[in-house]
């Protein structure tokens, strides 16, 4: 379901957005109208949608629009041009009074600086969008401590924001947008202002929080890294515009242009990449009805020394190897012969994953689904292949 | 400029008093009756309280608000008052500045909030507090005697005049000062003007304002001697009466019981402020 669909946005800062708009619609560059007119491209004909509980990244250089288009999304901005639906309704359309409204049930924002007031303490903070929709203090309390409890702050009630460490503010950040139960997440950069090891952490936390949640959540961000981890897609921008949009591995694996390509570079691909792209079928397999003497000629012919035996209904078992074989020639099947220490993976664990197992095992590791059914095979070099 | 004929700025401004007078005397003189009335019940007061009960109350308020040190100067400070038999125009004064200052904070509040969140109200209000705070003081003292007669009322007029623009501007800063990106917050959760105004900015403007009021105290203690001269009485009477009969020594006594009063109001009121800061 589109939980937020945006359709040809284009924001112009500035006193006289409709010429711009026109030289805009002729192709005209950002910096070449801003020479002309003087006004600022902020966004230029932005279309995506998000569905319920994905996650969308928004990436980009400064100043490539990223806080305009969050902030178009519950109208902190108003757009130019073009059109944001939230659930089906067009956010220009509301009055002063649903717009209050629908950001009071429906956004929860976090920012980059957290933004805490300095002068409440922290449950009067979290509690800070309950308290707007003039909820009685009791509920909201009870509210907002069991957002606290979501965060792992639930003890620090009674402190103000300035008693805290970076981290622990944007936690509390976190809870008063979560302490409404909103559907959609707004988070700005909500992770830059935090050093390396603390934004790791919360970068996981929020992965644990949306895999309980399934909240809608726009996440900005200016580090691919962090886009690419957290993203279920990942829009690039630049200028004002979409450069590409994508699931991490699709920008990964085919960057749109040079400036993604550049942007890439730089990225542990080892991260992002599945063994679905290393993953090749299998050709040759065995039965475990076989006879060790079929089984020896078809891995001669393949020149194998291992090979791995499958059902009738593709259910991994096990490899058998040539020397058992050999030693076993005058058993009926292989059934008994099959060594089922053999290690797997899915299709989602990342190349990084695939390679600490292919450290240990030299040969070709199965790749199966939940009922152990085999996809395919990847060899150390299909690694390598993909990662290149 | 000989031939050019004088504007005569000074009879339009009379004509301009006159009109007011003529019209709205009935009314302030009113205003001053119940005034003046309130104001000598508030001495009659303090004067019927035994001196060292105000005293240690003044010094636990010193020490409560700012520290032991202010507290102990209070005690010392008015009991020199005391003895030096100026107990009665201390308390005059006092009760002027404390009366004046309430009423300035009364209208400057809101006036400074309207200054903050109206962009017209603010290119009024401002030319007006330049206006108010560089004409000399003295100048205030004149069209209040029409309006509200010789005495107190008119002192005290002059004085809320005098004293209000700080508080004014330091509300205004105050609340403009604080950070759009705690504004931006606010809006996110979809506060309306009056929820961001009384639950973020004011809270926030506190100490500010606080600084405001501080420097209004003090404005007022100033314009409340000047407004001796038109028989406001208290300490301000002390040093007039002092400059009339060439009496250096009671001038200067009475001076000094000024600045001693200056120092406790002072820091009373501006520990109060920060108080609130941390
Ligand atoms: N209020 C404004 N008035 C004029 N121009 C603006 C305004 N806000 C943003 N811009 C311009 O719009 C463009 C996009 O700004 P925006 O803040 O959205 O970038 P950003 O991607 O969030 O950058 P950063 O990573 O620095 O936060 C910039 O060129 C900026 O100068
Ligand atoms: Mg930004």
């Amino acid at each position: 379901m589109e939980k937020i669909n945006v359709v040809n946005l284009t924001k112009i800062f500035g006193s006289n957005p409709e010429k711009a708009l026109d030289l805009l619609a002729k192709g005209i560059s950002k910096d070449e109208i801003f020479n002309t007119t003087g006004q600022i491209v902020g966004l230029a004909n932005i279309n995506f949608t998000i569905s319920q509980g994905e996650i969308l990244v928004v990436m980009g250089l400064s100043g490539s629009g990223k806080s305009t288009l969050i902030r178009c999304i519950n109208r902190l901005i108003e757009h130019s041009q073009g059109q944001v639906l939230i659930d089906g309704t067009d956010i220009s359309t509301l009055d002063h009074n649903s717009l209050l409204e629908l950001r009071r049930q429906k956004f929860g924002m976090v920012f980059q600086h957290f933004a805490l007031f300095p002068h409440r303490n922290i449950i009067d903070n979290v509690a800070f969008g309950l308290e707007i929709q003039r909820m009685d203090k009791e509920l909201r309390y009870e509210k907002s401590r069991s957002a606290l409890k979501l965060v792992g702050l639930e003890d620090w009630e009674e402190a103000k924001p300035s008693q805290l460490s970076g981290g622990m503010q944007q936690r509390i950040g976190l809870a008063r947008a979560l302490a409404i139960e909103p559907d959609i997440l707004l988070m700005d950069e909500a992770f830059s202002a935090l050093d390396p090891l603390i934004r790791g952490d919360m970068q996981n936390e929020l992965l644990a929080l949306q895999a309980r949640m399934r909240k809608t959540i726009l996440f900005i961000t200016h580090d691919l890294d962090e886009a690419l981890k957290i993203g279920n897609r990942v829009i690039l921008m630049k200028d004002g515009q979409i450069v590409q949009i994508g699931a991490p591995e699709e920008i990964v694996l085919s960057p749109a242009n040079e400036y993604v390509q550049k942007f890439i570079e730089n990225v542990d691909k080892s991260k992002i990449l599945t063994a679905k792209s290393a993953m090749i079928p299998v050709n040759i397999t065995a039965s475990p009805d076989d006879s060790p003497q079929i089984v020896l000629a078809s891995m001669k012919d393949n020149c194998m020394d291992r090979i791995l035996v499958v059902k009738s209904d593709n259910t991994l078992l096990g490899t058998v190897n040539s020397k058992t074989l050999k030693i076993a020639c005058d058993e009926k099947t292989i059934v008994n012969l099959i060594d089922k220490t053999v290690p797997t993976a899915t299709i989602n664990d990342s190349l990084k994953i695939l390679i600490t197992i292919l450290a240990e095992w030299s040969g070709q590791l199965p790749i199966v689904n939940e009922q152990y059914q085999l996809l395919g095979i990847v060899n150390p070099n299909n690694v390598l292949l993909a990662l290149k | 400029m000989e031939n050019i004929p004088k504007l005569p700025l000074d009879h339009w401004i009379d004509d301009g008093l006159d009109f007011l007078t003529d019209n709205f005397a009935f009314l302030t003189k009113i205003i001053s009756r119940y005034l003046e009335d309130t104001i000598d019940y508030m001495v009659e007061s303090l004067m019927y309280l035994p001196p060292w009960l105000i005293i240690i109350i003044f010094a636990l308020i010193a020490w409560r608000f700012a520290s032991y040190k202010v507290g102990i100067f209070t005690v010392l400070g008015l009991c020199l008052l005391w003895n030096l038999r100026l107990w009665e125009s201390t308390m005059e004064t006092l009760t002027l500045v404390l009366v004046a200052t309430f009423i300035a904070i009364l209208i400057a509040v809101p006036t400074g909030i309207l200054a903050a969140i109206s962009k017209l109200a603010n290119r009024i209000i401002m030319p007006l507090m330049d206006l108010m705070q560089t004409m000399p003081a003295f100048v205030y003292l004149i069209p209040a005697i029409p309006f509200f007669g010789l005495g107190t009322v008119s002192a005290i007029f002059s004085t809320v005049i005098f004293a209000m623009p700080p508080t004014i501007r330091l509300t205004c800063l105050g609340i403009k000062q604080v950070s759009p990106e705690l504004m931006e917050a606010a809006d996110a959760f979809g506060s309306t003007k009056t929820q961001k105004l009384l639950k973020v900015q004011l809270p926030l403007a506190i100490p500010t304002i606080m600084a405001g009021i501080n420097q209004t105290i003090m404005l007022a203690l100033s314009m409340v001697v000047i407004a001796a001269m038109i028989g406001a009485g208290g300490l301000g009477g002390e040093v007039w009466t002092a400059i009339q009969r060439l009496k250096p020594g009671m001038g200067f006594q009475a001076g000094i019981a000024i600045v001693i009063l200056a120092i406790i109001l002072d820091r009373i009121s501006q520990k109060i402020g920060r108080g609130k800061n941390e």
